[in-house]
């Protein structure tokens, strides 16, 4: 009998245990428990049940953690102030899966907040027993690993590089061949966040083989694996020449102006991201581009979409024509001008204003024929407003002076100089002038040294 | 007469000294003639000499000019010739291979091409995208409709109750009367397309073994009072509690059993034959006698099914599962209780 009682006390605190546990957890997913949660003390009373017998239990405790550090960075850090982490990755290496992704779950909540508690996770040595959940055979396991590894290697370049020396990099890149979607996006976020930091890390990724299984990616319909595999290819290309080809290599154009028509606009967004890293190294690369067909692509990009969206392809456009003037006058016949002058004018944001005054700058300076182009679109007018205007920032008035100073030292078309004659300050002046000078005095010259000696009035 | 001596010597030697100096004079103006002429001479003869010797060194001046000057006019005449020559090479090259106009007019031509091209095929990508979607929205629609349908399948109008979407007030029936009519009924719980694992009965018969009743490891003990007994032999009690399950015929053997039975005996046929061919008749007398069929069981297009092959209208878009009804013999227990009754009737004593 006594017996009975006995186990029926233990099976009591077992069933509270469990109910605390669920319930603290369910509190955890919504923002408004957790400050109640932590004056209460929950840290402390979850970190034994991380040890518990049950193995739900465990897993419970491990979600409710995992939630709580997700919501701020003290709770994170008080995470790991409370010596969880190492008892987490001991136990990630020896239990089930449903464990594993919880454990994973908490390390990868700690671990996004900032840079020095990502370093903590690193010192206590999750990084090995992350690379083997990797390897496990439950897509859900490696998507929580995964995940983790991506954030933390988000940081900066030392912590990247204790991700990829841990092995991470060709596991990712086995992920990305995986079926599951989910997987597949957040293999290819965190072979982005890898990529971003420096050329070596790069290197080490494309070494693995990442650029083929990417680049096949692209032609998958779902969108949001379109952002990350595009942004892990711009993260790759943006480095250096080599890398640039090799990316290009892969045979990405024509199909990634078809990204650029997406309904999604972060996928329009880091399409022309990627394609802007490539064109800017080399002219040889940006006449690629021109020859697929990429400016006209990019300019009906640029007028379909809004705000920040837009700031890649003007960079974009700015980059081709500055290599060399036979790409500028692809830029301007594909009707790039008419389409950058409209993102002037109505654009709110300055540092975008900022960038098409300098695409503009950098289409129109190279020979009269490129000036005559932009003038006749009646953009100078409206460089020379951003530039007088006090409301515009600095950046803003730096940018448009150079660009009108470029452009005038080469324009020859006077309709197109007259206003400037009346508004301009002296500085700009005197370059109008100078241009007047330059286009009037041969004639002035002949009809002086001619018997009459008389101006002609027409032009 | 000295004075006058010396008077008359001074005339004399004065006309002698005179004409003494006459002769002087006169001698000394032709000395002084004749050395004028030969002077002369040595002048003139000097001059020819450095006549002829200047007019040789300034022959030799002009052969050097001359030839200066001509070296000159050739030199310049063949400077001229190949500024000619590279002018147009350099016109050539630079027109050619530095700056093509032509070829970059061509490029941006071909630039301007491609560009069109692309944009096309852009747009042609976004609509082919576009109605995809449309073409996804509708299908989907459609199956949710079709499934609503299915569900209140029960509204549908008899001939004597007219149902929800068909009013006797409305010239036409409402268009959910029509695809109620054609849903089939929903089954409250359908499985798809799982295959239903078949609990045969030596599945059940093994359950009932010692080893499959929950044991648990460690059986609580058993305080309390003791039973009253007269009790049986435990080795009794567990026979019949652990009694292996004795079937009927009728529930031993499947419901399809003559059908399996057939399909067995065929099977252990075509394994025997030697050859598949049916029997021909022996004589070739019949060889050309066609067939006539029974008017009754014929119709225009040939013979008809109903009655040999089927008995009852069939109409496979109504069925619930997707089989039709079996024809089913099960077996009839005449003999299944033979010897295992408690009566010892009939037994041979």
């Amino acid at each position: 009998m006594s017996q009975r009682q006995v186990l029926q006390v233990f099976e009591q605190y077992q069933k509270a245990r469990t109910q605390f546990v669920q319930m603290v957890a369910e509190l955890a997913t919504r923002p408004q428990n957790i400050e109640t949660l932590q004056n209460a003390g929950v840290m402390s009373l979850l970190r034994p049940l991380l040890l518990d017998v049950v193995p739900t239990i465990q897993q419970t405790a491990a979600l409710a953690l995992g939630r709580l550090a997700n919501y701020n960075d003290d709770l994170a850090e008080a995470v790991v102030k409370g010596d969880i982490l190492p008892q987490l990755v001991y136990s990630l290496a020896e239990q089930n899966r449903f464990y594993k992704k919880a454990a994973a779950f908490v390390l990868r909540a700690v671990g996004k907040h900032s840079p020095q508690l990502a370093q903590a996770i690193v010192d206590c040595g999750a990084l090995d027993t992350l690379v083997i959940c990797l390897e496990d055979f439950d897509p859900g396991v490696k998507e929580a690993a995964a995940w983790a590894l991506g954030y933390i290697a988000r940081h900066n370049a030392e912590l990247s590089q204790a991700v990829v020396d841990a092995g991470a990099a060709p596991l990712l890149v086995l992920c990305i061949q995986e079926p599951e979607i989910a997987l597949k996006r957040i293999a290819a976020s965190a072979l982005s966040d890898i990529s971003k930091h420096s050329p070596e890390l790069a290197q080490t990724v494309v070494d693995a083989g990442a650029i083929a299984h990417l680049a096949q990616m692209i032609l998958n319909p779902d969108s949001k694996l379109k952002r990350q595999v595009l942004s892990a290819l711009s993260q790759i290309a943006k480095h250096s020449v080599d890398l640039a080809e090799m990316v290009v290599e892969a045979e990405i154009f024509p199909v990634v102006l078809t990204c650029l028509k997406d309904k999604d606009e972060y996928v329009k967004k880091n399409a022309s991201t990627l394609i802007r890293e490539i064109a800017k190294h080399t002219p040889e690369l940006s006449q690629l581009i021109v020859n697929a067909g990429g400016v006209a692509a990019m300019i009906d990009c640029i007028g379909s979409c809004k705000g920040n969206i837009r700031l890649p392809g003007i960079m974009m456009l700015g980059y081709v024509a500055a290599h060399s003037e036979n790409l500028a006058m692809a830029v301007i016949i594909s009707k790039g001008v008419p389409q950058l002058s409209i993102c002037l004018s109505e654009e709110p944001e300055d540092h975008i204003k900022a960038a098409a005054a300098w695409a503009i700058g950098q289409i129109g300076r190279h020979t009269p024929e490129h000036a005559r182009a932009v003038a006749v679109t009646n953009t100078l007018p409206v460089l020379l407003s951003l530039y007088m205007s006090t409301e515009s920032s600095e950046d803003l008035q730096v940018k448009s002076k150079k660009a009108i100073k470029n452009i005038l030292q080469k324009c020859t078309y006077l309709p197109a100089l007259e206003p400037f004659l009346y508004d301009a300050p002296p500085n700009i002046l005197k370059h109008v002038v100078g241009q007047f000078s330059k286009v009037l005095f041969p004639w002035i010259f002949r009809y002086a040294s001619a018997e009459s000696g008389q101006l002609s009035t027409t032009y | 007469m000295k004075c006058f001596k010396k008077f008359l010597f001074s005339v004399v030697d004065l006309f002698r000294k005179k004409e003494y100096d006459a002769a002087v004079k006169i001698q000394s103006w032709f000395r002084g003639c004749q050395v004028r002429a030969y002077i002369r001479n040595l002048h003139r003869i000097t001059t020819v000499i450095q006549k002829w010797w200047r007019s040789y060194l300034g022959r030799q001046e002009y052969r050097l000019i001359v030839k200066f000057a001509s070296c000159a006019m050739k030199m310049n005449f063949y400077n001229a010739m190949a500024v000619r020559i590279q002018r147009r090479w350099r016109g050539y090259r630079i027109r050619k291979y530095c700056f093509n106009y032509f070829y970059l007019k061509e490029y941006l031509r071909a630039v301007s091409e491609t560009n069109d091209a692309i944009r096309e095929a852009l747009e042609e990508f976004a609509e082919m995208k576009e109605r995809e979607e449309k073409k996804a929205d509708l299908e989907r629609e459609e199956k949710k409709r079709d499934y609503q349908a299915r569900k209140m399948h029960y509204l549908l109008s008899t001939k004597q109750i007219p149902g929800v979407y068909n009013s006797p007030f409305r010239k036409d029936p409402d268009p959910w009367e029509l695809r109620l009519q054609k849903a089939k009924p929903l089954t409250s719980q359908r499985s798809k397309a799982k295959p239903k694992p078949c609990i045969s009965l030596s599945d059940w018969l093994a359950c009932t073994s010692a080893r499959s009743f929950p044991q648990s490891e460690i059986l609580p003990p058993i305080d309390r009072k003791q039973c009253q007994g007269p009790f049986r032999d435990i080795t009794e009690v567990l026979e019949q509690r652990y009694k292996p399950l004795e079937p009927t015929l009728r529930v031993a053997e499947p419901i399809d059993e003559l059908k399996v039975a057939r399909g067995e005996f065929r099977r252990q046929e075509w394994m025997r034959n030697v050859n598949d061919n049916m029997f021909l008749p022996f004589s070739s007398y019949h060889k050309n006698k066609k067939y006539i069929p029974l008017m009754n069981s014929s119709s225009k297009y040939g013979p008809n099914s109903y009655g040999s092959q089927h008995f009852r209208d069939e109409n496979p878009k109504k069925w619930i599962c997707d089989k039709d009804f079996q024809t089913v013999l099960p077996s009839f227990d005449l003999f299944s209780k033979y010897g295992k009754l408690y009566s010892k009737a009939g037994q041979i004593i």
